[in-house]
C-alpha cells in the first residue's frame, strides 16, 4: 500500500509541474490542483500507514508499545486541503476574469503592460 | 516567561478587521476605524517590544498543553522588532491609504482585508510552529491576493496571475518540506524540531529538506533564480499596497528564512556558499535590471530584489556580526522601501504618471516636499550618513574579515548602480523641466484640502523620520541588532524558554 502511495506522490508531483509549464491557463489550474493533492498524500504517508491500530495507548501502559496510526499528519491535512480549497478557488476566479478581459487562455497574452522594459 | 499579553498585536489587527466588516460600504466609518485600529495595534506592540527588549523572551501555549504538543507561540527580540515595524508601516500605509486609495475599493473591502494581511504577518513573526506558520503565510497571501486584485483593472489581473501561481507554488513546496521533516522527527514545534534535527543519522535527506524550505522562502523573498514575479507584479496594484508588499511581505521570506537557518538547519559549508551565490546573483539582477526600466515603480521593485541581496549576503556570512548587519538592514529596509512606494503614489498622484519621460519640475513646484522625498532616496543608496549605510557597512566589513572579496565588490557595484539609478530618477522626476507634451491638469493633488494633503503627506514624513533616527542614532539600533544576532545565534535560549514551563511543572 504505502509503495503505490509513494508512485502516485511522485506521478502526481510529475504531472502537475508539467502542466504548469504548458501556455494554457486552464492546464495551469490543473498543474496547481494536482501538485495540492500530491503534497497532501505525501503529508499522509508520513504518519505511518497502520490498519486497525487507532492511537490509544492501552490502560494497562503509559506509552506507545506498538505502531500506531499517527493523528497529527491527518489534522494537517484536513487544514491543508481547507486552505488550498479557498486558494484553488480564489484562482479559479481570477483565471476566469483574465479570460473574459482579455479573450484568450494563453499565458503568453499576458504581457501587454510589459512593453516598457 | 509565559504571557498571554504577546498575542495582543494580532488579536487587535482581527478586532479591528471583524468591526470593520461590519461598516461594509460606509467609507467615512472605515477610515477613522481603520486609523484608530492601527493606533491601538502600535501602541500594544511598543509596549510588547520595550516589555521583550529589556526583560527577554516570551512564550505562549495554546490551550496551556504542555510542549511540544500544543501550538507554541514565541516573542523574541526579532519577533517584537518586526511586529512593531509591521505596526509602524501598518500605521503610516493605513493612513496614506484614506486617502491614496479610491473610494471604490474601500467600499469593496479594502480596509478589512488591509487589516488581516497584516494580522497575518504578525502571527507568522510570532509563531513557534512549523504547520502554524504555514497557516500565517496562507493567511498572508490570500489576503494579499485579494489586495492585488481589488479594483480588477487589466493591467493588475495580469500581474495577479504571477504574484498568485508562483506564491501557491511557493506554499506547496513549503508544505511539502513540513511534511517530510514531520515524517523524519515527528514533530512540528520549531525549538523541539531543532533538537531532533540535529539527531536524523540520514544527513542527505535534511539537507533537501533544508533547500526545499530555502526554495519556497526564496520564492516569498524574492532571491536570484525565483524573482521573476515580483517586478511583473508589484507595479500594478495602487501604491499603498505595493507600499506594504514592498516593504513586508519579501521581508516575511527574509524572516522565515533567518529563522530556519539558525534555529533548525544550521548550514553547513555547501549551504553557506549556495547563500552567498545567490545572495551575489541577486544583487546584480536588481542593479542590472533596473538600470534600462522607465517607470519608477519599476525600478522600484528592482530596488527591493537588489536589496534582498544584501540581506541573505548578512545571512550567508553566518558570523553574529554580520547577521546583525543583516537584521539592521532589516529595520532600515521595511522602513524605507514601504516609504518609496508611498512617495511613487504622491508622483503620481501630482503627475499621474510614473513613467520617467513624462515626469519631471517637481522640484519646482513642490520643493519642500522634493527635499523630503531626496532624504529619503538618499537612505535607500546608502549614501553616508544615512540608514543604509550603518548594516551596510557591518556586512561589508564581515565579508572583508571572511576574504570574500567577491561579495565584497558585488555589495560595492549594486551600491553604486543603485546611486546612479536614484541620482537618474531624482534628476528625470525633479530636477527635468516638465515635459512639453505634458499638461498641467494632471496634477489632482493640489485640489485637494489641506487636511488631505497633510493625511498625505504625514505618513511618509514620518516613516523618513524614522530613516532619520536610525541615521542620527545608529549606536542604539546596532546594539539592538547585536543583541538579536546574539540571541539567534545561540538557539540554546530559544529552545530553553519554549520548554521552561514544562519544566517548572515536572
Amino acid at each position: 500500500m504505502e509503495i503505490l502511495l509513494v508512485i502516485l506522490v511522485g506521478i502526481l508531483y510529475a504531472a502537475g509541474i508539467y502542466m504548469m509549464f504548458r501556455r494554457s491557463m486552464v492546464k495551469l489550474l490543473i498543474g496547481l490542483l494536482l501538485l495540492g493533492n500530491g503534497t497532501n498524500i505525501l503529508i499522509f504517508l508520513m504518519g505511518d500507514i497502520a490498519k486497525g491500530k487507532p492511537p490509544i495507548i492501552a490502560p494497562n501502559t503509559s506509552v506507545f508499545t506498538d505502531v500506531y496510526a499517527d493523528p497529527v499528519p491527518q489534522a494537517l491535512i484536513l487544514t491543508a486541503i481547507v486552505i488550498s480549497f479557498a486558494l484553488q478557488a480564489f484562482a479559479i476566479i481570477l483565471l476566469k476574469r483574465v479570460y473574459q478581459m482579455t479573450g484568450s487562455d494563453d499565458l503568453d497574452s499576458l504581457n501587454t503592460n510589459d512593453g516598457d522594459i | 516567561m509565559t504571557s498571554n499579553y504577546i498575542l495582543a498585536p494580532i488579536l487587535v489587527q482581527l478586532v479591528t478587521a471583524i468591526l470593520l466588516i461590519f461598516f461594509w460600504q460606509r467609507v467615512t466609518v472605515q477610515r477613522v476605524l481603520s486609523t484608530v485600529g492601527n493606533t491601538f495595534s502600535f501602541i500594544t506592540s511598543l509596549i510588547l517590544a520595550i516589555d521583550i527588549w529589556n526583560f527577554g523572551t516570551q512564550t505562549l501555549h495554546a490551550g496551556n498543553w504542555q510542549p511540544p504538543f500544543g501550538i507554541t507561540f514565541v516573542c523574541d527580540a526579532l519577533s517584537a522588532t518586526l511586529i512593531l515595524l509591521t505596526s509602524i508601516v501598518g500605521l503610516a500605509v493605513g493612513l496614506f491609504s484614506t486617502i491614496g486609495i479610491s473610494i471604490n475599493r474601500i467600499k469593496y473591502g479594502y480596509f478589512p482585508i488591509f487589516h488581516f494581511l497584516l494580522m497575518g504577518l504578525q502571527g507568522a513573526f510570532l509563531t513557534g510552529d512549523l504547520f502554524n506558520l504555514y497557516v500565517w503565510f496562507e493567511v498572508v497571501i490570500i489576503s494579499s491576493f485579494v489586495l492585488i486584485t481589488l479594483g480588477g483593472k487589466k493591467m493588475q489581473m495580469e500581474g495577479a496571475i504571477k504574484y498568485v501561481t508562483l506564491n501557491i507554488l511557493a506554499s506547496t513546496i513549503f508544505l511539502t518540506a513540513i511534511g517530510i521533516s514531520y515524517g523524519l522527527t515527528g514533530t512540528l514545534n520549531m525549538a523541539d524540531l531543532a533538537q531532533k534535527i540535529a539527531l536524523v543519522e540520514n544527513r542527505g535527506i535534511v539537507q533537501v529538506t533544508a533547500l526545499l524550505f530555502f526554495v519556497a522562502f526564496g520564492i516569498k523573498a524574492a532571491v536570484f533564480p525565483l524573482y521573476f514575479w515580483l517586478p511583473s507584479s508589484y507595479h500594478t496594484p495602487p501604491s499603498a499596497i505595493a507600499a506594504i508588499f514592498g516593504g513586508l511581505l519579501t521581508k516575511l521570506g527574509i524572516y522565515a528564512l533567518i529563522r530556519m537557518f539558525t534555529l533548525i538547519f544550521i548550514p553547513d559549508d555547501y549551504t553557506i556558499n549556495l547563500f552567498i551565490i545567490i545572495a551575489i546573483m541577486t544583487m546584480f539582477t536588481g542593479a542590472f535590471g533596473m538600470m534600462n526600466k522607465k517607470s519608477i515603480r519599476k525600478v522600484f521593485s528592482y530596488l527591493i530584489v537588489c536589496h534582498i541581496g544584501y540581506l541573505i549576503a548578512g545571512l550567508g556570512l553566518y558570523t553574529e556580526k554580520s547577521l546583525s548587519g543583516t537584521i539592521f538592514y532589516l529595520i532600515h529596509d521595511i522602513i524605507a522601501k514601504s516609504n518609496l512606494f508611498l512617495i511613487a503614489g504622491l508622483i503620481y498622484k501630482i503627475r499621474s504618471s510614473t513613467d520617467m519621460r513624462r515626469l519631471g519640475g517637481l522640484y519646482k513646484d513642490y520643493p519642500l516636499l522634493s527635499i523630503l522625498i531626496l532624504f529619503v532616496l538618499l537612505s535607500i543608496s546608502g549614501v553616508p550618513p544615512l540608514s543604509g549605510f550603518w548594516p551596510k557597512l557591518n556586512i561589508i566589513s564581515e565579508a572583508l574579515r571572511s576574504g570574500n572579496y567577491t561579495l565584497v565588490f558585488s555589495i560595492i557595484i549594486s551600491s553604486f548602480v543603485t546611486l546612479v539609478m536614484i541620482a537618474k530618477v531624482w534628476a528625470e522626476v525633479f530636477w527635468k523641466p516638465t515635459p512639453k507634451d505634458h499638461p498641467e491638469q494632471d496634477d489632482t493633488f493640489a485640489p485637494l484640502s489641506t487636511f488631505k494633503k497633510v493625511t498625505m503627506i504625514l505618513p511618509v514624513f514620518l516613516l523618513a523620520f524614522i530613516s532619520f533616527m536610525i541615521a542620527m542614532r545608529p549606536g542604539t539600533f546596532m546594539n539592538l541588532s547585536d543583541k538579536i544576532a546574539n540571541e539567534l545565534m545561540h538557539s540554546d535560549d530559544y529552545i530553553e524558554n519554549v520548554f521552561r514551563v514544562k519544566n517548572i511543572q515536572n
